[in-house]
């Protein structure tokens, strides 16, 4: 007796061997075809084109997308509530990782937050530091955005090229802060240490590079037929779109307005930078990368300018109320107290000791009342909103990243083309998981 | 620089002077608890600070507000109708003015100050909410305007119970609210009525309770550092 396998696959012997012909699961035996073809389908939060951890729901007619949403919160992590249980200096450490691609801006827009509640003007030393922090950090987000970006659309080459340049930057920064990246480098108050000898020089040379480097970019991509029609015409959204749904930074820009806080609302003295705020009119995928490779060039223009401005000086408010007493030295074990200043508060001085002793545990006290400040970052407006209720540590501190906000065009910039310019759509946008998440 | 002056000789006697108490916004002695710790006064580092907590109280900014504020108070009240209905309060600090809304006429409010073309707000930069838990209408929802017109920004703000948590949504004049309110739904259980699909955004969606409220607990776990156990964040050792 033998028993048949109604699954098994059709046989039949060759000279070569058996040949098996393996048939089903076609799409037409699971839908019959004169019905509407609706598929909806999960795309992420793991998937290498969703740029991290972001869900795409996909309802799909054929290739042509019908409706896109996105499903956010796996890289949820609790920061606001965390900053809550630190004390306001600490809290820098929390809110450079939120997007973790512009830490700089991060830090920045929650210090000037803080340091509106207190009422303190930061020294121009300071000021001018997080400024070419800032313009640093904008040049690598951008990069990581060329690099990312051209990865989901199979441009490989754009990778490569935008991950070893952004490591060059990424250097400077260490070299400066002492880490890639998440340094904690902008305090209340200042910034948490003075640029370290041959930072400047450092700086320069990275300039020369990148400024050899960047026209490549154009030379590969912007004449690229494949590139062109991959971004051309695709993930378009207008003016009054990018308005309602409060879009700001490049896709705002490649609509056509060129709303740019740095210099609609200038902070840390931006008004007296020349550079230009880039627009195109083409309010899709192509315009925001012709906006974003400009921009890169104006940071150079500010980076530039901003080391003429560097002039000796404070780093940190004078306040020894707000600014911590530490003299920061490289001791054995890395970064540190320079001996000399512990010798001193040790020795000679058991009040600067304890002041040294309280300020770091228990941190400084902000006056009660509520702020919002808002910045430029790469993606576009950052703020604040920072709630204090007296003591020292933060009552509440939002912080409005633009990624959070941007990602809603998604399904406006989604629908109705194809999957494959899906992926263009939300490469397009930039958003950084961390800071839309937070 | 007078506040900074102020936080750095003047400060808190140890009576428990409030620091800068002339203008602090969010108003005074509502609540009023003090610490033994941080020592603001002078030189004088012996502890005993006399920290003051504040909580915002029912008084608003009196008239004149200075600046523009005075202007665009005079145009929101010309034009929109219900204004001594809706406004409860205007408060103007630190070089920001805060309107005070009740939260039934929030949209209303923010559509006149979207379409009017003396007001002109024409982006929801930001919206989330705040949690007072010393007041009865603890959960504060906070929207952050944007004129980009006139470059102006104004603050909206209003106030819900837990037990009545409902606030106009915003999403008719500005869809970019979408989000922000099921943000604040999500972790502040401010239920937005006219939301499209008010759900968690952040959290799962089978998540119980609000975590951004101040009664919900950060939670953590011991860790050892070098032989010691240190305690979760939120039950070390707070000095305010």
């Amino acid at each position: 007796m033998t028993v048949t396998d109604p699954y098994a696959a059709a046989a039949r012997e060759t000279t070569e061997g058996r040949v098996y012909t393996v048939t089903g699961g076609d799409w037409d035996t699971i839908q019959p075809s004169d019905e509407e073809e609706r598929l909806v389908i999960n795309m992420g939060p793991q998937h290498p084109s969703t740029h991290g951890v972001l869900r795409l729901v996909l309802e799909l007619e054929g290739e042509t997308v019908t409706q896109a949403r996105t499903v956010i919160g796996y890289l949820h992590t609790g920061i606001e509530k965390n900053l809550e249980y630190r004390n306001w200096t600490q809290g820098v450490t929390f809110v450079t990782r939120m997007d973790y691609l512009s830490n700089a801006f991060n830090e920045t827009v929650y210090c000037l937050g803080v340091e509106k509640l207190l009422g303190v003007e930061v020294p121009e030393r300071a000021t001018v530091i997080r400024v070419l922090m800032m313009e640093l950090q904008r040049v690598a987000s951008h990069l990581v955005w060329l690099a990312t970006g051209g990865m989901e659309l199979g441009a490989l080459t754009a990778m490569t090229n935008g991950f070893r340049e952004r490591e060059l930057i990424l250097d400077v920064l260490e070299t400066i802060t002492g880490q890639r990246m998440n340094p904690a480098y902008v305090r209340p108050g200042g910034v948490a240490q003075d640029l370290p000898p041959g930072a400047v020089e450092k700086i320069l040379d990275l300039l020369e590079v990148l400024r050899e480097r960047l026209p490549t970019y154009d030379d590969l991509l912007t004449g690229n037929p494949i590139w062109q029609r991959r971004l051309q015409g695709v993930a378009h959204l207008d003016l009054q779109g990018c308005l309602a749904l409060g879009v700001t930074g490049p896709i705002l820009r490649s609509a056509g307005l060129a709303w740019d806080m740095r210099k609609t609302e200038p902070y840390c003295g931006y008004e007296n930078y020349d550079f230009e705020v880039p627009t195109e009119t083409t309010a899709d995928a192509w315009g925001r990368y012709r906006v974003r490779m400009a921009e890169m060039w104006e940071s150079l223009k500010i980076i530039d300018q901003a080391l003429d401005k560097l002039e000796p000086g404070p780093v940190m408010v004078q306040d020894r109320k707000i600014g911590w007493p530490a003299q920061l030295a490289l001791g054995p074990d890395g970064l540190g107290n320079s001996l000399d200043h512990v010798k001193k508060i040790m020795g000679t001085s058991m009040e600067a000791l304890i002041h040294h002793f309280k300020l770091v545990t228990e941190g400084f006290r902000v006056p009660a009342g509520q702020v919002y400040v808002a910045i430029e970052n790469p993606r576009g407006e950052l703020g604040a909103h920072v709630v204090s209720d007296g003591g020292t540590r933060p009552y509440r501190v939002h912080v409005r990243d633009p990624g959070f906000v941007n990602l809603q065009s998604a399904s406006a910039m989604c629908e109705g083309s194809l999957i494959a310019d899906a992926i263009a759509a939300v490469a397009s946008i930039d958003p950084v998981m961390g800071g839309v998440d937070r | 620089m007078s506040e900074s002056t102020d936080l750095s000789t003047g400060g808190p006697t140890p009576e428990g002077r409030t620091p800068g108490a002339v203008d602090v916004g969010m108003g005074t002695d509502s609540r009023v608890t003090s610490d033994m710790f941080g020592a603001t006064f002078g030189g004088d580092t012996s502890g005993f600070g006399g920290l003051v907590r504040q909580t915002p109280a029912d008084v608003g900014t009196p008239r004149p507000y200075g600046g523009w504020f005075d202007e665009f108070a005079d145009t929101l009240e010309a034009v929109y109708s219900g204004f001594a209905d809706a406004v409860t309060k205007v408060v103007v600090y630190r070089d920001e003015i805060t309107v005070h809304v009740k939260p039934a006429k929030v949209a209303e409010v923010a559509q006149v100050m979207r379409d009017d073309e003396n007001l002109r707000f024409e982006l929801l930069s930001n919206l989330s909410g705040v949690d007072y838990p010393s007041q009865a209408e603890r959960l504060h929802v906070v929207y952050n305007l944007t004129s980009m017109t006139y470059r102006r920004r104004v603050r909206l703000e209003t106030a819900v119970t837990v037990e009545d948590p409902h606030v106009a949504s915003v999403c008719g004049p500005y869809p970019t609210a979408d989000f922000h309110e099921r943000e604040c739904w999500d972790m502040f259980g401010v239920i937005f009525d006219g939301h499209p699909a008010l759900t968690r955004i952040l959290m799962p969606d089978d998540w119980p309770g609000h975590p951004q409220r101040k009664d919900y607990p950060l939670g953590g776990v011991p860790v050892e550092y070098k032989g010691a156990q240190i305690p979760p964040p939120d039950e070390r050792r707070a000095y305010a």
